[in-house]
């Protein structure tokens, strides 16, 4: 017997991991949620059957919509997540001990509880005494805060779905005024590979550039998600992400990673021509 | 309320058995299927075009319905509580004139407030009926026109007893409701006929949180236009009546105008709407409710906007609401609505269903999802923060009440000339100017212009109104009576 999951990364691609078995389903009020064992990836979560993580590649994701902006300002004190409800952004900003307080904003509790039960080493500071979590639409919670956060993650899904508006204009403009004055802010951005998730990335750094001061993208290899090639926003009202970069602070930290260096993060800001001229042509 | 199984859908079920049957067609459509247009089949689906088919036995024809067209109208008949309900493929607009030119021969009056809908006016183009219009009344806080207070409909009846109809919007485009079932007894103790235009009232049939429906006041006609709320496909429409009337007559006067090639995707989607409503209607209509109090109750915490509601209701012209329109007054941003509408389309990405000088309203319905309601909430909340103004200078009246020379049909007919519409002050319009969305004449064929009018004019322009209406297109000139 042979059992394989399958995502179509475009109408004429598709990729595919043998599975050992499903461990998990569940329909919840927002989406499908399935949790797969296989033997390349280790556990994988999928939501409406679109990958979100794999045990074998969520540090590269996790480490670099992190470390990313907390090296660029060190006094990054109070946090806003909004989706990543499986709690990987949140353990890789636990690590901070200058962090005071993390809002955890996800919509749909059954991914967390879910994310809780089999993935424990991704979840596992879900409970740290420093984080409140929220279930809620992260559109409607940011709309009601002002000048309260350093930093805000959007760790969101694709463009359609439940995470369709966390892509918009008013969205990017909620997290705007919800920063405070050294606020900075970080979201996935989809791939420039394919023309589709090019299209929507494009309109995320569209509406973006039209709502901060400096808004830059960076890359990382990401092998679960379509074409291996993925991009992250880094928004902020102040910092640039590599002139500002703070890289003996971060250093003096001694904090252990597997994908993110310093090196990285001004390599990580240098980008292809082709990709460079997808965000200009919308700048 | 229903006495028929109001799970059937005879149209539907037809098509179903027609397609199975691989009739080949030696009739119209020419597309024959989509066979002979790939690129309309591509773009529409097969499962469309092979449902785009002709009259003929099987399907029965909407010019004299005998078979499943004839079943599938008793079946809406009984669940909107009417003695005969007639399918309809040519818009509300249609229903509408249909309805006035059943009542109503040449030189009959009829009685209405001014802020109907052109359709209506277009019909006393069409008829000859000379208007009785009853000022609407105002509310000059959010500047919007309101229903009829039943003492200026009583006026009108007791000036004009001869009057063959009394037309009531059932509710107004901001969701307003007259005193229905009083305007209905005072009329029909005079023996005039009382007609109601639905467009935006198709729900009120399906929940009892909701205004009354004309038809179960005892109206005599309603327009219904189930694709608004209804969820069918625009274009499509009720007309409903009771049995004061001859229902083989109004099908001699829908068949004046009526196409003799009745879209089956619009009846089927009509048959197929009715059945939903019939079953769910109280359910769907519970969650669009839930849907737009919960908007309106987060756009009034952002402040500066008015979501209003309910609490308008007066006991008179503004005898009930209909608490699923989500209307918004801007001018207190210092936004006119169409400035507010302009934006979330062009910044934000989201249609709403019209901007005026004043207000915007959104249009919820049963495909509403809560985050969309959540992302033109938000977006309200960004334009205030973005574009909010001084508020001063800006035009609050929506409404201005019309001086009526003579009657719509005469006027349209007369000889006139064209005059740069700023010049045209204290002259006879013999056309229509109107805001489309939403589509109630600033001036009709017959009405004096004045300075305020003008100036309303050039201010909606200038905001960015799209205007409509006149036989220039760019509404710069405008015929007048010579």
């Amino acid at each position: 017997m042979e059992l394989w999951f399958t995502e179509q990364h475009t109408k004429n691609v598709n990729f595919s991991i043998k599975v050992d078995r499903q461990l998990y389903h569940a329909k919840s009020e927002f989406q499908r949620i399935d949790i797969f064992d296989s033997p390349e990836f280790g556990k994988f979560l999928t939501l409406d059957g679109y990958m979100m993580l794999t045990d074998k590649d969520e540090f590269i994701y996790h480490e670099m919509i992190t470390h990313v902006p907390m090296s660029v300002n060190p006094n990054i004190k109070k946090i806003l997540v909004i989706g990543g409800g499986d709690g990987g952004a949140v353990r890789e900003l636990c690590r901070y001990e200058t962090v005071e307080h993390i809002d955890l904003v996800e919509i749909d509790e059954m991914v967390v509880a879910a994310c809780k039960k089999y993935f424990p080493k991704v979840s596992c500071s879900l409970d740290d005494e420093r984080v409140t979590i929220y279930y809620e639409d992260g559109l409607r919670f940011i709309r009601n805060k002002k000048n309260e956060y350093d930093l805000i993650i959007v760790d969101s899904t694709d463009p359609f779905g439940p995470g369709e508006g966390l892509f918009t204009k008013e969205f990017y403009g909620n997290c705007y005024k919800a920063l405070n004055d050294d606020g900075i802010m970080v979201n996935q951005q989809e791939s420039p590979f394919y023309s589709d998730d090019a299209f929507a990335m494009q309109r995320a750094h569209k509406r973006i550039v039209e709502s901060f001061p400096i808004s830059r993208v960076y890359q990382a290899h990401i092998p679960t998600y379509p074409s291996g090639h993925w991009l992250f926003g880094f928004a902020s009202k102040k910092f640039h992400p590599v002139t500002d970069l703070n890289m003996n602070a971060w250093n003096m930290l001694s904090l252990k990673t597997k994908y993110y260096s310093t090196k990285i993060h001004v390599g990580a800001f240098m980008l292809p021509n082709y990709v460079k001229e997808l965000l200009e042509s919308v700048e | 309320m229903s006495k028929l199984n109001q799970d059937q859908a005879p149209i539907l079920e037809a098509l179903r058995d027609f397609k199975k049957m691989r009739v080949v067609p030696f009739d119209v459509p020419g597309h024959k299927r989509g066979r002979g247009n790939k690129e309309l089949l591509d773009f529409l689906g097969e499962k469309c075009l092979t449902a785009d088919v002709n009259s003929m036995k099987p399907l029965d024809n909407l010019c004299h319905p005998v078979s499943v067209i004839r079943k599938a109208e008793e079946l809406a008949a009984d669940a909107f509580g009417a003695a005969h309900a007639f399918f309809m493929v040519n818009g509300t607009t249609q229903s509408v004139q249909s309805m006035i030119l059943s009542v109503c021969k040449s030189g009959d009056k009829i009685i209405m407030p001014r802020n109907v809908h052109r359709s209506a006016i277009n019909a006393l183009i069409l008829s000859g009926a000379t208007p009785v219009y009853v000022n609407p009344g105002m509310n000059h806080d959010i500047g919007i026109s309101l229903g009829m207070s039943v003492s200026d409909v009583q006026k009108a009846i007791d000036e004009n007893p001869d009057a063959k109809a009394v037309l009531v919007n059932n509710p107004t485009y901001y969701g307003v409701c007259s005193n229905l079932k009083e305007i209905i007894r005072i009329a029909h103790e005079k023996g005039i006929l009382v007609i109601a235009d639905e467009a935006h009232g198709t729900h009120f049939y399906f929940n009892d949180r909701l205004p009354a429906s004309a038809m179960s006041l005892g109206a005599d006609m309603a327009s219904v236009s189930m694709h608004k709320s209804g969820g069918s496909l625009t274009q499509s429409s009720f007309l409903l009546i009771s049995d004061t009337l001859s229902e083989g007559y109004v099908r001699q006067i829908i068949n004046l105008s009526q196409t003799t090639s009745g879209s089956y995707l619009l009846m089927s989607s009509l048959d197929i709407s009715r059945r939903n409503l019939a079953l769910h209607g109280q359910e769907i209509f519970d969650k669009v409710i839930d849907y737009a109090a919960d908007a309106r109750e987060e756009i009034n915490k952002i402040g500066g906007y008015y979501a209003f509601s309910d609490e308008l209701i007066n006991g008179d012209d503004v005898f009930d609401f209909d608490i699923t329109k989500l209307s918004v007054h801007t001018r207190d941003i210092g936004l006119a609505g169409i400035e507010v509408y302009d934006l979330l389309r062009d910044e934000y990405d989201i249609q709403i269903e019209f901007g005026d000088i004043g207000n915007i309203l959104a249009y919820l319905s049963v495909g509403d999802r809560r985050q969309d309601i959540e992302r033109l909430v938000s977006a309200l909340s960004e334009i205030k923060r973005r574009y909010e103004k001084d508020k001063s200078g800006m035009l609050s009246q929506e409404y201005i009440n019309p001086e009526v020379v003579m009657t719509p049909k005469k006027a349209f007919y007369a000889e006139k000339v064209s005059l740069p519409i700023e010049e045209s002050k204290g002259r006879v319009c013999s056309e229509f100017v109107m805001c489309y969305p939403p589509g109630i004449p600033i001036l009709a064929p017959g009405e004096r212009i004045t300075g305020d009018i003008l100036d309303y004019i050039s201010y909606a322009k200038e905001k960015g109104c799209f205007l409509t209406g006149t036989e220039d297109s760019y509404t710069e000139r405008i015929n007048v009576i010579k």
